[in-house]
């Protein structure tokens, strides 16, 4: 499981890599958020993976049972969402602005250089 | 407990809210500002008096006990940092009230920096590597919509190229923050720096190093990060631009020092040469950049840059004498860099233009600016008796007792090319005559009057409101220079709070005292 995680966020990373690279401004918001979720899989794979229960202690119980799962990259992922989706969404309006305002998605030509 | 540590978040949320909440009255939203503003100083004014005696406040949020709760931690360091954020903010606020447009403050500018100013005192306050990329986020947010305020198209263009890079840092960061806690099960800063210096050849705790060294780089703009700040910086209006270079670049480099000299310290003989190569390239890439421009704001931008470099001679060096220096100087060059842009807001007033060629005579027109501008200038190029002189003076300094010839060398050079790129700006802008009045045989009196006719009248309340912050700053950067001892034997403290971390650990950890 930890491999295939580890995998699948590498393949994440590197295609958010090459969507960065083109030119359009469409792909290179697509870029960032399949990077975003790269670094969300990779805090959930490094925060140690055990297919364990949730922290959460039994009826009666005084101490959580082992194996229990920690949820603190949980946590840390679910806040990484919120923020993520909040700045995704304003990114997504700017660029839609920008769109609006110069006609252009290619990166270059924004800049005043021709492709 | 002590309550007082959430002043400078509480103070600019509340502020925030307010101005939000009575956004259809200017009057009130001008008065919040100010009065937030006023209080930001006060709380920070508080906090720095209680921890000059070298103490470190701790602050348990939900008295949750230390590595599991979030701690609010301020040592000296901190302290100085949130002062610096509170002048700061307090100045720009004020010239804002002048300088920034009605339309402006109808969508929110005066919320929006407090919102900024929040998130960078959340970064100076936290003693939690999670919470820090938290209090990033919120300052970057209130950055984004700061910097496209106004819908300009080159606001647009520029916001593309910031936005995209800081998403990126903030990856990295996450993913640096990730690895360190599957390798750690810590994200205290305190606990973090107990278990460092323990093991060199460990590969999670290398990469995650690594990794906050390429976000806060990129935050701070370091050489080989530095070139969207240059891109972005010169298109929003002006009070904006001088906010960003006095505080943002800033909690970049409060986050490199911070985690370098107390988390990641189990490989010095590699980080060390690295920070090194960054600062001296960083100087002179930014100093050579700001040479080669025309525009005032652009040049001044790539300033920004250039100082950084120095700012990373702390971690370079890495003895207290160069952490002190590297303190002391990002105090300095903040509130000189922010004096220096809002001068070029003040031509951008009268003449309706920066770009030097375009521009001149204000030495006649308005002496005042002129000198002031000649005092911040002079300060930040590093000629006595100003605050320039004793950071850049503490920091060659450090240099040459550590052996680091060629960084002090650099340092020094790169001091002369400030001077000169200064020097260019004083000729341009105002020494020589201005290019538009008419020139030859038409007489003075028509001379006069068609240059008067290209400098807009500013009110006289307007100009007291923009000439007063930029008076209070270069005050500030001359009593620095004066009184250099006693800021000294405050960033002397922070640097060895930060060197030898045993006492912030015990005071957010608990233990023996």
């Amino acid at each position: 499981m930890q491999l295939l995680l580890a995998i699948l966020s590498g393949v994440l990373f590197a295609a958010g890599v090459f969507l960065i690279l083109r030119r359009s401004l469409m792909r290179l918001v697509l870029g960032l958020i399949f990077i975003g979720h790269a670094a969300n899989l990779v805090i959930f794979t490094a925060g140690g993976l055990k297919g364990a229960a949730p922290a959460i202690v039994a009826e009666g119980a005084r101490q959580l049972e082992q194996p229990y799962a920690d949820p603190l990259p949980q946590a840390l992922i679910l806040t990484a969402i919120v923020i993520s989706f909040g700045l995704f969404a304003f990114f997504l309006v700017l660029i839609k602005r920008t769109y609006q305002a110069s006609g252009l998605d290619d990166l270059d030509e924004l800049d005043g250089r021709k492709g | 407990m002590n309550l007082l540590l959430v002043a400078p978040i509480l103070i600019p949320l509340v502020a925030a809210v307010l101005s939000m909440l009575l956004r259809t009255s200017q009057r009130a939203q001008q008065s919040i500002a100010v009065i937030g503003g006023m209080g930001m100083l006060t709380s920070a004014i508080s906090l720095l008096d209680a921890a000059a005696d070298g103490s470190i406040q701790v602050l348990r949020l939900g008295d949750w006990p230390a590595p599991f709760g979030i701690v609010l931690v301020v040592d000296l360091f901190s302290a100085l940092m949130l002062l610096l954020t509170a002048v700061i903010g307090l100045a720009v606020i004020v010239y804002s009230l002048a300088a920034i447009d009605l339309p402006r403050r109808r969508f929110g500018y005066f919320p929006l920096v407090h919102v900024l100013l929040m998130g960078v005192s959340g970064a100076f306050l936290t003693g939690d590597l999670f919470n820090l990329f938290v209090w990033f986020e919120v300052m970057l947010i209130a950055s984004f919509v700061l910097l496209v305020l106004g819908g300009e198209q080159k606001q647009l263009q520029g916001a593309v190229k910031y936005v995209t890079l800081n998403l990126l840092a903030s990856a990295m960061f996450l993913i640096g923050t990730g690895l360190l806690y599957g390798k750690t099960g810590t994200l205290n800063l305190a606990s973090l720096a107990m278990l460092s210096g323990t093991d060199a050849e460990n590969a999670a705790l290398n990469v995650s190093a690594v990794l906050f060294l390429a976000s806060f780089g990129i935050k701070a703009a370091v050489f080989p990060f530095f070139f969207w700040l240059p891109d972005s910086y010169h298109v929003p209006p002006v009070p904006v631009t001088a906010l960003f270079s006095g505080l943002l670049t800033k909690v970049g480099i409060y986050a490199l020092m911070r985690t370098f000299s107390m988390v990641f310290v189990h490989d010095t003989d590699f980080t060390r040469p690295l920070f090194v190569v960054l600062a001296a390239m960083t100087m002179i890439t930014g100093v050579i950049g700001a040479v080669a421009q025309g525009e005032m704001r652009r040049l001044l931008s790539f300033h920004i840059v250039s100082q950084i470099g120095y700012a990373l001679i702390g971690l370079a060096v890495f003895t207290p004498l160069a952490l002190s220096g590297a303190i002391y100087f990002t105090l300095h060059v903040a509130i000189a860099k922010t004096a220096l842009f809002l001068v070029a807001g003040y031509v951008l007033a009268v003449r309706g233009d920066t770009t030097l060629k375009n521009i001149g005579g204000l030495l006649r027109s308005a002496p005042l600016l002129t000198a002031l501008f000649l005092l911040a200038a002079i300060s930040l190029a590093g000629l006595p008796p100003f605050s320039g002189f004793f950071a850049k003076f503490a920091l060659v300094k450090a240099g040459l007792d550590a052996g680091e010839f060629l960084l002090a060398a650099v340092a020094l050079a790169v001091g002369v090319l400030t001077l000169f790129s200064m020097m260019k700006i004083w000729n341009e802008v105002f020494w020589k005559d201005d290019p538009n009045a008419p020139a030859g045989d038409a007489s003075e009196a028509s001379a006069s009057s068609a240059a008067a006719a290209r400098i807009t009248p500013l009110t006289s309340s307007a100009r007291l409101l923009y000439i007063l912050p930029l008076a209070c700053l270069v005050l500030l950067t001359v009593i620095m220079g004066i009184a250099a001892q006693g800021v000294f034997e405050w960033t002397d403290a922070a640097a060895r709070q930060l060197l030898e971390p045993e006492q912030y650990i015990r005071a957010v950890l608990g233990g023996p005292q």
